[in-house]
């Protein structure tokens, strides 16, 4: 193994008596994301293995799921990625509604598409501040807090929650948006927009935070595929795909947007800094979206008449939404009782980890805070 | 290429490890596969130009008292393609043994430790098989639908006298 | 600080009658004491609050603002908490040396002071060998790092601790390298000599004297800012890597002590930078009174210090931390060099350039550091009205 020229081999082979520490970083750790756990071997600051340990945040939301109902399972998929929830909620009205055949009226679909881009971009504000934040610079994460705050304020007033909304019903959204809330949203988006040029300025290209990404843990196109990375993870690696495009579902089709894709423009295609620049993007892109659905919204009914004891047909369906950590799958078995038969929830963080094991090698210490990052790993969305 | 053309390919070249194309019920259609062709089947689907399924983008266990059998679902997506596929392959409850994909996914890996942790199913060649949700002490898999919750886990009580 | 001993023990003064050999060690216990338990002592925790407000004031928050006015007296409310916490050590570890280790800490950076002047009479000790006792004197610092890192018996301790060393030492390298070419030009290493070799005017500090004294300037600080184990360069603390780095099993008063010596030590290198480079506590002589003069020279070295212990602060709340590689990286392959090219330069600066012309460049210099401040202050300028912010959009404003 060799590090900018220092060969760690030939400390061995000199006769020195070295010994590999193990070093148990987390549960309780400031920079793992929650409750994560990696069990690093290392040389020195050169770790030859670091394996992650995950599970510290099982609350069992499928076996819940089991047990409480269709409808009754909405604010537990909250708690599956609290940190983007709205698109949790829509995966599962989706799957519910793909099971049964319903169909959503227009306003709610955009309804839907605004609370999630919403939700995309303060996901992505924590993404990138923690990100600043786990690389030593304290200051970016406190303005992309500010920012979220704001939009934890409009969805708020949306749905009466700033984290965990149960914003989203089989069949449309609790409710409709408040009055003026478009107005409040683009003039939110409009002050915002200007703002990613300044966070720019002051930590995308700051030559440190630079090198500290570039060519760190570095994933090719085929790789992110095999390890079933997803959303900006893969993205950063080059591939060019995004559920909202390519699998088309809700309104996306009708609405203009890019998918940002990552092409090694400091250093290697795939590094931490493509992932990150990716998230940076679809933070502009989110504002573009917004923008759109609210100039476009109809008028309309928010909800489809959905019967209290919902019972969809006996079948399975397998639904993938774009969350804020990417592609999200939900497949839910149902056999025509009121109960969902069984709920599985494939998660974009729970793939991402699986990666680490492999990547970690060879980095340093230092490195696995940013792996860690850069993958925007949430913890409580790996264990459920 | 839709899931009943994928299904005459394999018929066609596996034969009897094919077993049938189930699209009556709602949702997505599937293809039910003899445990021990899996591997060879998600081999041939991977490396196929026309199918290229190089993903597996779920794979989830559902038990199924009562036909004595725990159903592993495979979601195959191709990102050359873009073509979706669902593969399902039944094993018997008593004895749910079958081999890993893991060779030919490497995101496999830690589904199947998923499944085998809340489902039981133990997957043979497996390179690290082991409970990863789950505390690695936890009896029994929580999500067969015979699981009993324990009352107790290590002393503590799992019940509350009131739910307040 | 002779003077001063001999006009106490002349007729009339306070210790009339006394011998110089009993007073001059009184004289100087006494300075010492009033030192360290009236400014180091105060100006580190003052110091701790001030960073904790410009921070947050960059951050868009608001800041510590509840004890004393502003919350002025949050150093007092803290260290009386610290000190009544309970002090904790680990069963495993090494009791002795964890129980020792912050004082080590503490006294390599109070022992600085002593050669650290005030005004043109006010030090405790004018050391004739001043810069190299305080270059000495910091080396205590690191052995009380090491020395925690180690007793912890906790590996992120000890992983602090090792990065700690290695920093330390080698940045020192560039550190005791970049104060060479003041040493070279004023033929002295006391502090007081090094102060009046220069003068009160800016073309007069060493920071503009030529080229080679201004790049040595900005070595300095950098490996200052490194010793002091400062942001970019905090990697033996850096809390999201290695939880609290060699500080992770301390707590209540021992846990207080790293943190003086950080803050503190703060002050020792504006201190140093300006000693060495802005002229000290020169100002011109436009009073015959000593008192109103001391004053003077006494507030004009204080404000450029701390105009450092700003600038540390601005830049901790700015940039990002870098990697233990890229750290030896910045010190061995560009400091040492830069630093070694800075002390040859001036060696053939002193030989070969005559004297009207280094005159001309130390205007020229200054003239050229004035316009960047000018520029500098413009572009500020402009990037606010370019940016057109209200003041509500500097902190969060609740929409509903």
């Amino acid at each position: 193994m060799s590090l900018g020229g220092f060969d760690v081999q030939v400390l061995r082979e000199n006769g020195f008596a070295t010994e590999e520490m193990t070093l148990n970083m987390g549960p309780q750790h400031p920079s793992t994301h929650g409750v994560l756990r990696f069990v690093v071997r290392a040389d020195g600051e050169v770790m030859t293995e670091a394996v992650p340990d995950v599970g510290y945040l099982h609350r069992s939301i499928e076996k819940i799921a089991e047990k409480v109902g269709y409808h009754g399972f909405m604010p537990y998929t909250d708690r599956v990625d609290y940190v983007a929830a709205m698109p949790c909620n829509q995966g599962w009205a989706m799957v519910c509604e793909k099971l049964a055949g319903i169909e959503v009226p227009r306003r709610a679909e955009y309804c839907r598409v605004i609370a999630c881009e919403f939700n995309r971009i303060s996901s992505h504000l924590i993404a990138v501040g923690t990100m600043g934040m786990d690389i030593g610079a304290f200051t970016p994460f406190t303005h992309a807090l500010r920012e979220r705050e704001h939009i934890n304020d409009l969805l708020e007033e949306l749905c009466g929650a700033r984290l965990t909304f149960n914003y989203m019903r089989i069949g449309g959204v609790a409710w409709d948006l408040p009055p003026d809330f478009a107005e409040k949203g683009l003039a939110y988006i409009d002050r915002f927009e200007p703002l990613i040029d300044e966070y720019n300025a002051l930590i995308s290209f700051n030559k440190i935070y630079k090198e500290r990404l570039i060519n760190v843990a570095v994933i090719t196109g085929e790789e992110a595929i095999n390890y079933n990375l997803v959303g900006p993870n893969l993205r950063g690696s080059g591939v060019d795909f995004d559920v909202r495009r390519d699998i088309p579902y809700s309104i996306y089709p009708e609405l203009q947007f890019d998918v940002p894709v990552g092409h090694g423009e400091e250093g290697t295609l795939g590094d931490c800094f493509d992932r990150y620049m990716v998230r940076i993007r679809e933070i502009q892109e989110s504002c573009k979206i917004i923008r759109q659905c609210l100039q476009q919204i109809p008028e309309g009914s928010v909800l489809a008449k959905i019967p209290r004891k919902f019972k969809p047909p006996v079948g399975d369906a397998y639904v993938r939404i774009e969350s804020a950590r990417g592609d999200m799958g939900w497949y839910c078995v149902s056999d025509g009782s009121e109960y969902p038969y069984r709920v599985k929830v494939r998660t974009g963080s729970f793939t991402a980890t699986s990666i680490i094991e492999q990547v970690s090698r060879g980095l340093m210490i230092a490195d696995l805070i940013t792996v860690v990052a850069s993958f925007d790993l949430v913890a409580p969305e790996i264990d459920r | 290429m839709d899931t009943a053309a994928i299904y005459s390919k394999l018929k066609e070249r596996f034969g009897d490890a094919v077993l049938a194309l189930e699209s009556e019920d709602a949702g997505d259609p599937a293809i039910r596969i003899q445990p021990r062709a899996i591997v060879e089947v998600a081999a041939w689907l991977h490396a196929e130009a026309d199918t290229a399924f190089d993903c597996l983008t779920n794979q989830s266990g559902v038990d199924y008292p009562d036909r004595n059998e725990v159903e592993v679902v495979y979601h195959l997506f191709s990102y050359s393609l873009r073509h979706t596929c669902v593969l399902k392959v039944g094993v018997p409850r008593d004895n749910p043994s079958m081999p890993t994909v893991d060779p030919v996914w490497k995101t496999a890996n830690w589904m199947e430790r998923e499944v085998f942790d809340l489902v039981g199913v133990v997957f043979e060649g497996h390179p690290d098989l082991r409970r990863i949700l789950l505390p690695e002490d936890w009896v029994g898999h929580p999500l067969r639908k015979d699981f009993v919750e324990p009352t107790e886990y290590h002393g503590i009580s799992t019940k509350r006298e009131s739910m307040l | 600080m002779k003077d001063l001993v001999l006009s106490l023990i002349a007729e009339g003064g306070a210790l009339a009658g006394v011998p110089f050999s009993l007073a001059a060690p009184l004289v100087m216990v006494a300075f010492g004491a009033l030192v360290v338990f009236g400014f180091v002592l105060p100006i580190a925790g003052i110091t701790s609050w001030l960073e904790r407000r410009v921070w947050a004031r960059i951050q868009s928050r608001i800041g510590p603002n509840r004890v004393g006015p502003q919350g002025f007296l949050q150093w007092l409310a803290d260290g009386l908490k610290n000190l009544l916490k309970e002090d904790i050590i680990p069963s495993a570890a090494d009791k002795w040396l964890f129980s020792l280790a912050p004082y080590l800490v503490v006294v390599g950076f109070i022992a600085t002071f002593a050669a650290v002047p005030f005004t043109s009479s006010l030090i405790i000790a004018d050391l004739n060998i001043g810069i190299l006792y305080i270059t000495a004197v910091t080396g205590i610092v690191v052995v009380g790092v090491l020395m925690a890192g180690w007793s912890s018996n906790n590996k992120w301790s000890l992983l602090g601790g090792i990065r700690s060393a290695a920093q330390i030492v080698s940045y020192e390298i560039p550190a005791g390298l970049s104060v060479f070419p003041i040493v070279l030009l004023t033929g002295t290493l006391s502090m007081q000599g090094i102060i009046r070799a220069q003068g009160w005017a800016p073309w007069d500090w060493f920071f503009f004297y030529n080229p080679f004294t201004f790049a040595a300037f900005f070595v300095f600080f950098v490996a200052a800012l490194a010793e002091g184990n400062r942001t970019p360069f905090d990697i033996p603390e850096a809390e999201s890597e290695l939880v609290a780095g060699f500080c992770t099993e301390y707590s209540g008063m021992r846990y207080l002590l790293f943190f003086l010596e950080e803050w503190g030590n703060l002050y020792v290198i504006g201190a140093i930078v300006t000693t060495l480079f802005l002229g000290g506590w020169q100002v011109p002589a436009f009073t015959d009174n000593p008192m109103l003069l001391a004053v003077a020279q006494f507030g004009t070295f204080f404000l450029k210090a701390y105009f450092f212990v700003f600038v540390a602060m601005w830049v901790r709340a700015t940039l990002p931390r870098v990697r233990v590689d890229q750290l030896m990286t910045v010190c061995w392959k560009y400091m040492v060099p830069i630093a070694i090219v800075n002390m040859l330069g001036t060696a053939a600066w002193m030989l070969f350039v005559p004297e009207t012309l280094g005159r001309l460049v130390q205007f020229g210099m200054t003239g050229l550091g004035a316009v960047v401040v000018v520029v500098f202050f413009r572009r500020v300028r402009f990037h606010l009205r370019r940016a057109n912010l209200k003041p509500s959009d500097y902190y969060y404003s609740p929409i509903i």
